[in-house]
């Protein structure tokens, strides 16, 4: 196992922006390409959409974004579909009176914490979420947190974290709301035995997989970060080592190094390759043999390669284009060439953070564009020209580019849906593999422009 | 600071959008942080428009803060013009943006464009999505209509515009259709419809017409305003809503047009295109007579629909509200003549609240009513915006003219029990499958495990006694006795029960008083 990836991994990097600079200088690294590095309009959801999926996993959570009432619709526009009986967010929506003072703008804050913790006393933790107004004014959120942490406390615990669109990308609204609850976990005591934190928002089923998985190689002490209750905390601490499974994770990994606890670099839990490495540099660290990790996960990666195969006939040989969305591109980008023979033309990521997908990054073809940032009509452009047979990109552009006869996969769904590990790899392929089918199966209807109807 | 759980409106930029999207040739730059873009999602996602929206935004950034934001503005509205070739672009900021004070209409200006710039002032934190849209099409039609100096003599032929139907509106892609149609009929002919499918050289047309048909008064209004008094073109009051209020606007837009009612032989004929005063009289509605019926939406939707529940369904009308507080007035007005006190609030809270304290059997609203329907388990139709991705069908469903009244009927009487089946429910309590306040069997793929919490819930005394802020106990014989009654009526049976109770100053209630309030508020 002596490749030019490990050796990248193996050289112990710490979660510093100014030190990160793993690019085309390293010796290190193998991936020459130059990166596309792009500033111009910016087609992309701010992190406050995080809120969608996070107060799903985290059950008595409640998110507070203080903000206007464009981060208020964006939150109804996004999930308000669902028609819910009792919301698990709301926003705080700064009037002219707040833009006037600051110490008003607190007390109107304490206020409204005050009147939805009357009607929601079941709420065990709130998120007072920052938002792009909040910051440009300089209100003091943190601050705030702790003032109504004093007042709450023990039965409401306040947090903050922003999710504006100045500071965050989409996903990276679940980077800084997992950071602000890092300072909560308890310090873990004496390091009696190691103990392994499995890090990012995952379905619940795919939770328990991976917990009956980690049990079969032999890792029996292990957590999940986020917790499905905000009551059960994992501890943290020197005898801690976590993995992370999500690419959007960083300043996450920063604040865990910081409690003293080590990150294991694997690649993400995509696709056959992905989890297995996954699994393996879980294993590797807890001194369990390789040959045992791949007698456990046999069965599992036959059984996985043999439902990723099916989409193999629609998708092999097939280009695809990345727009940036959710940092999820460059592994999922790694999955579709390796395990599904597909055509890398461009990966779009809104921010790439080399030492995280380092190994995943190596595994991209050097002739692949990769795009980190966004000019969303230079990137069109781009796409358009080469075009490919599938585009991976936000619901802004999809139905345009479907209604010019291109085939599109909405990225936001990537997010949305159960795609980690090996018995989820068949439904990811048929994700990418979805779209051109329901094109051959409608083909009667003649899917081109001109009979399309008119929508107005 | 405002605890907003749900927001009837969008931001005035949206509202802005809602034109420049509607318009054929307009392009809009608004000056906006990184994010604001899913404001494309609502037309491209939820209404299913084929192109993203003419809107380029600056999508600032935090480092982009530190720097020169009104060099990013320029550079992006000088590229958007460059790119898109409209013949007109609209300049503005988002609530982000309107704090950090660069000037878009000054900035704009600078740039020397060879079209016109329509500056864009929509104070986000004060102002919402309708008035945006409002005042960015009253904007634009002063523009292009004053642009143009030529004279133009009184019009005499019976020629009108059709003014207010825009992107994202509720079914305005439909009633535009009906309203053509209907027009038609009445020899009148069309002659620009803004701001939908409409571009500048159309607005530029405006003058042409004799008069203007407000369809949309919380769009077109002060547009509709301005071109009476700059061009004398009359324009509409009444909305052709439901049967009786197409009549009226049928003899209003008649009067006009100047085309007197016998001129027009087809406009009886007109009637035959609608099936729902049948229906309504038919012996199969009898038992929609008093259902009680809580409205609320955007004004001119509410008030419509409030002369449809009464005159031509016989509902009784038990609460009536509003978010638009530019139709405040008349709201009250309308709330007042039938003894109600209008809701007039942008909070859902209040809202939620309210509905709670009438009771009623259904629900018209908006998409936010549907989450207090769900929570009460009440039956609930959409009436008005805002709505979601189900409110812009397929099918042909306008909510005007004859066809629209046609709709009316189907959708609002669609989530309420069927007459047998209610009759039924009401004789016999136990049977297994149709069970007490369940959701009505026709509608059984929807049955929402909600409404049994709901019942458990209502069951269990701890919860009762929360709700009961009155002193007033129940004897266990009147508790089950209440139980008899159906549910959709329950709640209401309760309330009024409690009231008639406190008022005689009893503490108890028995079966007899129950029995004594049924026959004092019986209607």
């Amino acid at each position: 196992m002596n490749t030019p990836a490990d050796l990248i991994v193996e050289k112990e990097i710490k979660f510093d922006h100014k030190k990160n600079n793993l690019n085309s200088t390293s010796e290190n690294n193998s991936y020459k390409q130059e990166i596309l590095k792009e500033k111009g309009q910016r087609e992309v959801f701010c992190g406050l959409t995080g809120i969608v999926w996070l107060h799903r996993k985290i059950q008595d959570a409640f998110f507070l974004v203080v903000g206007s009432r464009t981060c208020a619709h964006l939150i109804q526009s996004a999930a308000g579909v669902m028609i819910f009986a009792e919301p698990r967010f709301a926003t705080a929506i700064i009037d002219e009176k707040d833009l006037a003072g600051l110490a008003d703008a607190n007390e109107e804050l304490d206020r409204v914490v005050s009147q939805l913790l009357s009607r929601r006393p079941d709420i065990k933790l709130l998120f007072l979420v920052g938002s792009c107004p909040s910051e440009v004014i300089k209100l003091d959120l943190s601050n705030a947190a702790e003032r109504l942490s004093k007042n709450y406390l023990p039965n409401v615990k306040v947090l903050n974290y922003s999710g504006s669109g100045i500071e965050t990308t989409f996903t990276q609204g679940e980077d800084a709301c997992l950071k602000s609850m890092v300072p909560e976990m308890q310090q873990s005591k004496g390091s009696k035995e190691k103990k392994l934190l499995i890090v990012g928002t995952l379905a619940d089923i795919i939770e328990d997989q991976f917990s009956r998985l980690f049990k079969k190689i032999g890792i029996e002490n292990f957590d999940f970060f986020p917790p499905r209750n905000s009551t059960d905390l994992p501890e943290v601490g020197k005898d801690s080592v976590f993995l992370l499974a999500q690419p959007f994770l960083a300043e996450t990994a920063t604040e865990l190094e910081k409690s003293g606890a080590k990150h294991i670099p694997a690649m993400f839990p995509f696709g056959v390759q992905g989890s297995y490495e996954w699994f393996l540099s879980a294993a590797k660290e807890f001194g369990v043999s390789e040959e045992k990790v791949t007698t456990v996960l046999n069965p599992y990666i036959s059984r996985a390669k043999h439902a990723v195969s099916k989409s193999l006939g629609l998708l092999e040989g097939k280009s695809v284009f990345f727009f940036p969305d959710s940092q999820l591109e460059v592994p999922l980008a790694r999955f579709l060439h390796h395990e599904l023979k597909m055509n890398l033309l461009e990966v779009g990521t809104p921010y790439l953070n080399k030492k995280l997908v380092a190994k995943e990054l190596f595994k991209i073809p050097n002739e692949t564009q990769i795009s980190e940032g966004q000019d969303v009509e230079r990137q069109l452009d781009r796409c358009i020209n080469k075009n490919p047979d599938l585009i991976v990109c936000g619901l802004g552009l999809a139905n345009p580019l479907e209604a010019q006869g291109f085939t599109t996969k909405w990225s936001i769904e990537l997010v949305f849906s159960p795609i980690h590990g090996f018995d989820q790899a068949g439904d990811l392929a048929e994700l990418f593999s979805r779209p051109m089918y329901r094109r051959k199966k409608i083909a009667a209807l003649k899917p081109k422009k001109e009979n399309f109807g008119v929508t107005q | 600071m405002k605890l907003t759980v749900w927001t009837y409106e969008g931001p005035p930029h949206v509202g802005a959008m809602r034109i420049a999207t509607a318009m054929k040739d307009v392009h809009y730059v608004l000056h906006a942080p990184q994010g604001d873009t899913y404001a494309d999602l609502l037309f491209t996602m939820i209404e299913r428009l084929k192109d993203r929206p003419p809107v380029t935004y600056t999508t600032f950034q935090a480092r982009d803060l530190g720097g020169d934001t009104a060099e990013l503005f320029k550079s992006a509205t000088k590229s958007a013009f460059e790119r898109f070739k409209p013949n007109a672009i609209l300049v503005g900021s988002s609530c982000t943006a309107e704090l950090i004070q660069d000037d878009p209409g000054g900035l704009a200006e600078a740039i020397g464009l060879p079209v016109p710039v329509i500056p864009l002032e929509l104070p986000a934190y004060q102002k919402k999505e309708n008035w945006g849209a409002s005042e960015t099409f009253y904007q634009l039609v002063k523009t292009f209509t004053c642009s143009d100096e030529g004279q133009i003599g009184q019009v005499k032929k019976p020629i009108c515009n059709i003014l207010g139907p825009t992107s994202l509106g509720f079914r305005h892609r439909d009633d535009v259709e009906e309203i053509k149609k209907l027009l038609t009929v009445l020899g009148i002919e069309i002659n620009v419809i803004a701001p939908l499918g409409a571009s500048v050289l159309d607005l530029k047309k405006l003058r042409e017409a004799k008069f203007n048909v407000v369809l949309y008064p919380e769009i077109a209004n002060s547009a509709a305003i301005w071109l009476s008094k700059k061009f004398g073109q009359p324009f509409n009051k009444s909305l052709p809503y439901g049967v009786l209020g197409t009549n009226e606007f049928v003899k209003e837009i008649l009067a006009l047009a100047e085309i007197s009612s016998s001129d027009s032989a087809s406009e009886t004929s007109l009637r035959n295109f609608n099936r729902s005063a049948w229906y309504s009289r038919s012996v199969d509605s009898n038992y929609l007579t008093n259902k009680r019926v809580f409205i609320f939406g955007d004004g001119s939707h509410v008030l419509a629909a409030k002369d449809v529940a009464i005159k031509e369904f016989g509902f009784s009308v038990v609460g009536i509200g509003t978010y638009s507080r530019e139709m405040a007035r008349e709201v009250r007005v309308s709330a007042e003549s039938s003894g109600l006190k209008a809701l007039i609030t942008d909070d859902y809270l209040e809202v939620e609240k309210a509905i709670e304290e009438t009771q009623p059997e259904l629900i018209l609203g908006t998409q936010m009513e549907r989450h207090i329907a769900k929570r009460l388990g009440i039956g609930c139709t959409m009436i008005s915006a805002p709505m979601h991705v189900q409110d812009f069908p397929s099918r042909y469903s306008p909510q005007m003219g004859y066809e629209g009244a046609n709709v009316l009927f189907d959708s609002w009487i669609h989530p309420l029990m069927m007459g047998l089946e209610e009759h039924l429910l009401t004789m016999f309590r136990e049977d297994f499958e149709f069970k007490d306040d369940v959701t009505p069997s026709h509608l059984s793929h929807e049955k929402s495990k909600f409404t049994e919490e709901n019942k458990r819930a209502e069951d269990s005394e701890q919860v009762f006694s929360e709700i009961n802020t009155c002193k007033v106990v129940w004897e266990k014989e009147a508790e089950d006795e209440l139980k008899k009654i159906p549910f959709f009526v329950r709640g209401k049976a309760r309330k009024n029960t409690e009231s008639f109770a406190s008022s005689r100053g009893f503490s108890k209630i028995s079966i007899e008083t129950l029995y004594d309030a049924k026959a004092f508020h019986a209607r």
